[in-house]
């Protein structure tokens, strides 16, 4: 690690950070005919080596559009992305593309949802792999092939050295983003960020990839981050969770104090929303009302106020003042108006016992 | 009545399988379905000369009686979409029988089907691909009055109103187009041009999967008000198991192409005897970090194979960890192990019927069958 100064830095100070990735007040805006799409809108958060972090979220929280910035996979053209993004020391928003290339698969790599659409159908697995391995490695191309052959064998495909030469659509759904982890950790990054990796597949399969990203991270400790609508999958997986709304953090917290002692009334409407197989069939769901906001027209205030039961207990703060993300208890951070004492009896007393 | 109907079950299945998988229940039926089949031809060359089958279903058999809801649960491509939309008459069957309030449905003509298809309608997954982005809200809920020739009392217009409202829109919504809406109030305008008509049963084919948790359960509330304020009888199709448990009385698991095991809700889920059951149960990722490592998990190996060629006798004995000889030989019939509960397997799990007396059970609704009947299909 090459970052020597001091911990307490701040944003905007732009010293290197002590953590191995450290995103600084990222905004990522999009102008478009029909106004600036805040996707991302003030963005904080760290991650070391060996940890994992789920980024839990609705469609159009811009969950996705984080981990493509934090990749530098935006083109600067029509996007806007500023804040800071220190990778193991080296700054990302500001650098050059090459640099950013030269990093990209190398020190970073990304998993994508569908492994259909994200691998090429003209050329075989092998083929793709061979060619991420060698773009960052000088070596031939046997020994290119040799190593695809062993990341497929390690991500547990059937007789690698003949597979390697199959084509994406000869696999199937699950041995497809099998093919996908290999080439992304062909380069051993260590910065992995799976964006759904399940979601396109069935449980039993979703189970064996779970499984898999969880012992690969043990054997080359790299920092995850799982990007997921699905609470389940962060719950196994997650070290810390990141809940994200209308573009900004509303709730960071340990996996075990998200889930056992939330803080933020949209983490409650998550968890009452989803049925859930380990407890008691309950009667009726408990599910936020409304549906997410357009990031065009953030509504003003804390943004979650039109859904939320308790914005009324605000004296009328919650549609004018936008709450801070500040941290409550150590490593617990939830951006809301109510007082902490309320918050805690209303969890307490109201919504777990529903749960 | 339990026990006697057991050994019923039993008898008949000597004469015709098919009959084993209808369970013994009070109630009407109002949907039933016997041993039904789909294969898709695979073609080959100048003559497109059929070359193989995909046996997307090969002989599924269940009832849906009035006012319940039936989940038809399992992993994608084991069939039961196929069986949705054979239910519907969208797909024409390649074997079986379909009965819908005793009339048999499997052959009609589109023409007889059509006032039928007042009473039978279907939700679609995807609330982007199943509206038409050119009409308004108003002429998509409103097409099922046209096609059916339906005068409403209060004209049209407001019937639609009133039919709006009850999913949770408003009536000013008549004129907008769907573009306008969310995904969620888009599967809701689905779900209004499916009740337009009063329906008696609804195939909702993954109704909620394309929408967020917090809408999901918003919808999933909404199917459940609509059934009890309407009396309708569902048959939800889904592959997320916990959504299923929520919604479904009774639920049925199938693998490729067959039903592996069906029983109520609560029996299903608490003591489930097929180990694919089992399997699919403990891969469901439970949002509690504190069982983390704290479940067994049973991970199974590989992939579905092959609906061309599946494989012979129990079609899960290749990635099944209880699997004997006998798997591969004899398939296990879909009998009824305790009351209500049936499942297809030589060796269940959480019976008190022992593993052995499965296997006999199943050898005697094996044995005579083909000698009496050699040409059924189901064999």
């Amino acid at each position: 690690m090459t970052g020597t100064a001091p911990a307490a830095g701040k944003a905007g100070t732009g010293e290197a950070p002590a953590a191995f990735l450290e995103v600084r007040d990222l905004k990522i805006h999009f102008p478009t005919d029909d106004g600036l799409v805040k996707s991302v809108d003030g963005l904080s958060f760290e991650l070391e080596r060996g940890r994992t972090l789920g980024i839990v979220g609705e469609s159009g929280s811009g969950k996705s559009v984080t981990s493509l910035g934090v990749l530098g996979l935006h083109n600067k053209r029509n996007a806007n992305v500023s804040g800071e993004i220190w990778l193991n020391g080296k700054e990302l928003v500001g650098a050059s593309q090459t640099e950013v290339r030269r990093l990209r698969g190398r020190e970073m790599a990304m998993i994508f949802q569908d492994p259909l659409s994200s691998m090429h159908p003209f050329y075989t697995v092998g083929h793709q792999i061979i060619e991420a391995y060698r773009v960052h490695n000088d070596v031939s191309k046997q020994v290119a092939r040799k190593h695809a052959i062993d990341m497929l064998g390690k991500v547990g495909i059937p007789k690698p050295d003949k597979r390697v030469d199959d084509y994406p659509h000869q696999f199937s759904g699950g041995m497809r983003q099998r093919a996908m982890i290999a080439m992304a950790l062909s380069c051993d990054p260590e910065l992995l960020i799976a964006d759904e990796p399940t979601t396109a597949l069935d449980v039993t399969v979703q189970a064996q990839i779970l499984d898999l990203i969880r012992d690969l991270q043990q054997e080359f400790n790299s920092a995850v981050i799982m990007i997921t609508h699905d609470l389940g999958v962060v719950a196994e997986l997650a070290d810390d969770i990141l809940v994200m709304y209308a573009g900004r953090c509303v709730e960071y917290a340990s996996v075990d104090n998200a889930f056992h002692q939330p803080l933020h009334p949209y983490t409650w409407g998550l968890l009452g929303s989803m049925p859930r197989l380990d407890r008691e069939r309950s009667e009726r769901l408990l599910p936020i009302v409304g549906s997410p906001p357009s990031l065009i027209n953030v509504p003003s205030g804390c943004a979650f106020h039109p859904r939320c039961p308790y914005a009324d207990l605000n004296d009328g703060k919650s549609t004018t003042e936008r709450p801070e993300l500040i941290e409550l208890e150590p490593g617990h951070k939830a951006a809301c108006h109510l007082p902490l004492d309320k918050r805690r009896e209303i969890w307490t007393d109201e919504i777990r016992p529903k749960l | 009545m339990t026990s006697t109907g057991g050994n019923e079950t039993v008898v008949s299945t000597v004469k015709a399988p098919a009959d084993a998988a209808r369970p013994v229940h009070e109630g009407e039926t109002l949907l039933e379905v016997e041993n039904l089949g789909k294969h898709f031809p695979v073609t080959a060359g100048l003559l497109r000369r059929q070359v193989a089958a995909v046996k997307a279903v090969d002989g599924v058999s269940f009832s849906v009686r009035k006012g319940e809801t039936l989940g038809l649960v399992g992993e994608s491509g084991c069939g039961k979409s196929t069986t949705g939309r054979m239910i519907m008459r969208l797909l024409d069957p390649s074997f079986g029988k379909i009965v819908f309030e005793g009339h048999d449905i499997t052959k009609m003509s589109q023409g007889r089907l059509r006032p039928l298809r007042r009473d039978l309608q279907m939700i679609f997954q995807d609330p982007y691909s199943s509206l038409n982005p050119r009409k308004t809200v108003g002429a998509i809920v409103g097409a099922p009055f046209r096609l059916q020739n339906i005068e409403a009392k209060q004209g049209v217009k407001k019937a639609v109103q009133e039919i709006l409202e009850l999913v949770g829109l408003s009536p000013e919504h008549y004129n907008r187009y769907p573009h306008e809406f969310s995904g969620g109030q888009r599967q809701r305008i689905g779900i209004a041009r499916t009740l337009a008509l009063k329906p008696k049963l609804i195939v909702a084919d993954e109704p909620v999967s394309a929408l967020d948790v917090s809408v999901q359960a918003q919808v999933v509330n909404l199917l459940e008000d609509l059934q009890d304020e309407l009396d309708l009888t569902y048959v939800v199709i889904a592959h997320d198991l916990s959504v299923v448990r929520h919604i479904s009385d009774r639920v049925a698991v199938m693998y490729l192409g067959k039903i592996v095991e069906v029983a109520d809700r609560a029996d299903l889920y608490e003591r489930p005897m097929h180990p694919y059951t089992n399997a699919l149960l403990s891969a469901v990722p439970i949002p509690d970090p504190a069982e983390r490592g704290a479940r067994r998990r049973i991970r199974l190996q590989g992939d579905v194979p092959s609906p061309l060629d599946p494989p012979p006798a129990c079609r899960f004995h290749t990635r099944c960890w209880k699997a004997q000889d006998i798997c591969k030989q004899v398939e296990p019939p879909l009998v009824e192990l305790s009351p209500g509960h049936q499942a297809a397997c030589h060796f269940p799990e959480n019976t008190t019927v022992s593993a052995t007396d499965a296997v006999a059970k199943a050898a005697v609704a094996q044995a005579p069958a083909p000698a009496d009947e050699p040409a059924d299909p189901a064999e």
